[in-house]
């Protein structure tokens, strides 16, 4: 169980983060929506409380990883990193422009906190299950979180980190996967099934939770149960894509497109609504 | 030479392609259309809308998508297997090796998105080294239309060919060149502009650049060949060594690295009667986020640079 105090301050911490993928996007004039809203929750929890890391030196080798292996979903991930103080929020507001740093996928040479450079999606997990043997081979205790799209775990790669994750005991790899249920084409049973997923997962060797991954409360409570058992854990995030503004819920068309201005007017107006809401 | 001329008219190749390949599902029933997920960017949705028991979407899975190609190609189909240029040919590069180009399947793969002019994703989407991984292999043939006239022409001649075939058009709505269809063949090139003092090669995106260079060099006295080149492999290398030979100079243009790609197989063609010569194209780094013109102009991509640089190359030989 977590204080009231600290659930408001990680939700408030979420909607600021959905504010700024819908102004940054916006902006940019392309980008990502549906995705970056649906793991913004995650994200808020694990910067602002799960994760053991340090704005002030990104490159701290006892951090917490993180690899958002969708990495189409950098606005949040950016937003996220620009709240906790790795460079200035002001910069959000020049994703994808020539001549600045924040590139429309996580480029972990260009942008302080990123721990991995993504966007070809079915590759990030490997890279979480590369940092997780290092930091058994160095004796360290941090821990490596990966981000995976559902529609992103269809690819064949994400199967074979999946073994060898589980083969090298990697019991401090933790894979959060966006159950969002859409990906370009359409929901993820249509276009290519995934279920049962958590059968899936399981039958790889890992410890599976599944979860309501817009419920602050239950996130918290779920990395706090996980086990130093020898085993990696993947948490089930079962989530709406385009969380947190009502006419990109569960929609396809607000997979990879910026709103229009009146769209986005109507956007900021329902965050700043649920925002007053959550001050009272 | 071919009647060409920069217009105001502008379409988009995907558009073309999706057309073409309608056309051709209802003269051939062995046309199958495989798609990863990107079915509504590449547009062989539209083809899966019209002929829903020959499309198959793959998911998020390209190298699973190529060997699923050469298994129907095995048996007989014409196989079109289309997602963005750096998914075609990165993430299933060893699929398309070991299971279309050595067994010499009847696979094409149409790749859109090629290129820098992506733009905002990014350096993680632009696909700068296609070319090169698909000239490489055996077997295959790499073609990259300038215009949406041309890209309809393609799509039935590449099915008229029996083995793999490599396609990369943009992302971007690209001017018409051609006003008339019936040019395209594979491995020819075509001179779009006679000229005497220096031989421009171009590729794809890169031949409408051209086109304006050759305007902008006949006012400043310079008389510019212009080739369209629109198969890189096998490349038309009499073309390339007659006009080597009639020039005397050679630059070549592609929206790609200029390792590997159009420069070296020009450069390959003429390296036992070498000319001076200059390769325009990504010098061997990555790409970056930004708007597609701002890219073209910032890495050397447009009909500008090419003045600036032929005239260098005269002035140099
Ligand atoms: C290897 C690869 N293939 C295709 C794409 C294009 N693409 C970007 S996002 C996306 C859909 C992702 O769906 P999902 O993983 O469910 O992400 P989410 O719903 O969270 O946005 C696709 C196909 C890509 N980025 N990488
Ligand atoms: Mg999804």
């Amino acid at each position: 169980m977590h204080d009231e105090k600290l659930i408001k301050e990680i939700k408030r911490k979420a909607l600021e983060i959905r504010k700024w993928v819908i102004e940054s996007i916006y902006r940019a004039g392309s980008g990502h929506p549906g995705g970056s809203l649906s793991v913004a929750d995650i994200l808020a929890c694990l910067y602002f409380h799960e994760m053991r890391h340090n704005p002030k030196d990104p490159k701290w080798p006892d951090r917490d990883r993180l690899v958002l292996s969708k990495g189409h979903a950098a606005p949040a991930l950016y937003a996220a990193l620009a709240l906790a103080g790795y460079f200035p929020v002001e910069e959000l507001k020049n994703l994808r422009k020539i001549g600045h740093f924040l590139q429309g996928h996580p480029c972990m040479k260009k942008v302080p906190g990123v721990d991995m450079s993504t966007g070809s999606l079915g590759h990030g997990l490997s890279v979480a299950v590369g940092m997780a043997l290092a930091g058994k081979l160095d004796k360290k205790d941090y821990r490596v979180f990966a981000i995976l799209g559902d529609g992103e775990v269809q690819e064949g790669q994400i199967w074979e980190a999946a073994n060898a994750a589980s083969h090298y005991k990697l019991d401090n790899l933790i894979a959060i996967l966006d159950r969002n249920k859409l990906q370009i084409d359409g929901p993820t049973e249509e276009i290519m099934h995934l279920e049962p997923l958590a059968w899936r997962w399981q039958a790889f060797g890992w410890d599976v939770i599944e979860i309501d991954g817009h419920d602050i409360e239950e996130i918290l409570d779920t990395f706090h149960e996980i086990k130093l058992n020898e085993k990696p854990t993947v948490i089930i995030a079962n989530t709406i894509k385009g969380k947190g503004v009502s006419f990109m819920e569960g929609t396809l068309s607000f997979h990879g497109k910026p709103p229009s201005e009146e769209q986005y007017i109507r956007a900021m107006s329902e965050l700043e609504q649920a925002e007053r809401e959550l001050n009272d | 030479m071919i009647d060409a001329a920069i217009t105001d008219k502008k379409r988009n190749l995907r558009d073309a392609y999706s057309s073409a390949l309608i056309a051709l599902g209802r003269r051939n029933p062995d046309v199958v259309v495989l798609d990863a997920d990107l079915a509504l960017s590449t547009k062989t949705k539209r083809f899966g809308t019209v002929f829903p028991d020959r499309f198959f979407d793959m998911g998020i899975a390209e190298a699973n998508m190529m060997g699923v190609a050469a298994g129907l190609a095995a048996c007989g189909k014409i196989v079109f297997a289309s997602t963005f240029a750096v998914f075609a040919t990165g993430r299933s590069y060893d699929a398309i090796r070991q299971s279309i180009a050595y067994p010499e399947l009847n696979v094409k793969i149409v790749a859109t998105h090629a290129g820098i002019s992506v733009g905002g994703d990014g350096a993680s989407h632009q696909m700068l080294e296609d070319i090169a991984l698909m000239r490489a292999l055996p077997n295959m043939v790499v073609i990259a239309p300038a215009d949406a006239t041309e890209m309809e022409d393609v799509v039935p001649a590449i099915a008229e060919h029996n083995g793999p075939c490599y396609v990369r058009i943009g992302r971007a709505d690209a001017p018409i060149l051609f006003e008339t269809h019936g040019m395209f063949e594979i491995g020819k090139g075509y001179v779009l502009r006679e000229g005497s003092d220096i031989t421009v090669i171009a590729t794809g995106t890169m031949t409408a650049e051209a086109l304006k260079a050759h305007d902008l060099l006949k006012k400043e006295k310079i008389d510019a060949r212009i080739i369209h080149m629109p198969t890189i492999k096998p490349l038309d290398e009499k073309l390339v060594k007659k006009s080597a030979k009639e020039t005397g100079r050679i630059i070549t243009c592609e929206e790609h690295t200029v390792i590997g790609g159009l420069g070296d197989a020009v450069a390959m063609a003429i390296a036992e009667k070498p000319v001076p010569m200059i390769r325009i194209g990504v010098n061997d780094v990555f790409g970056e986020s930004g708007e597609a013109w701002q890219l073209m102009e910032k890495y050397g991509l447009t009909a500008e640079n090419i003045v600036k640089r032929a005239k260098e190359l005269i002035k140099k030989s």
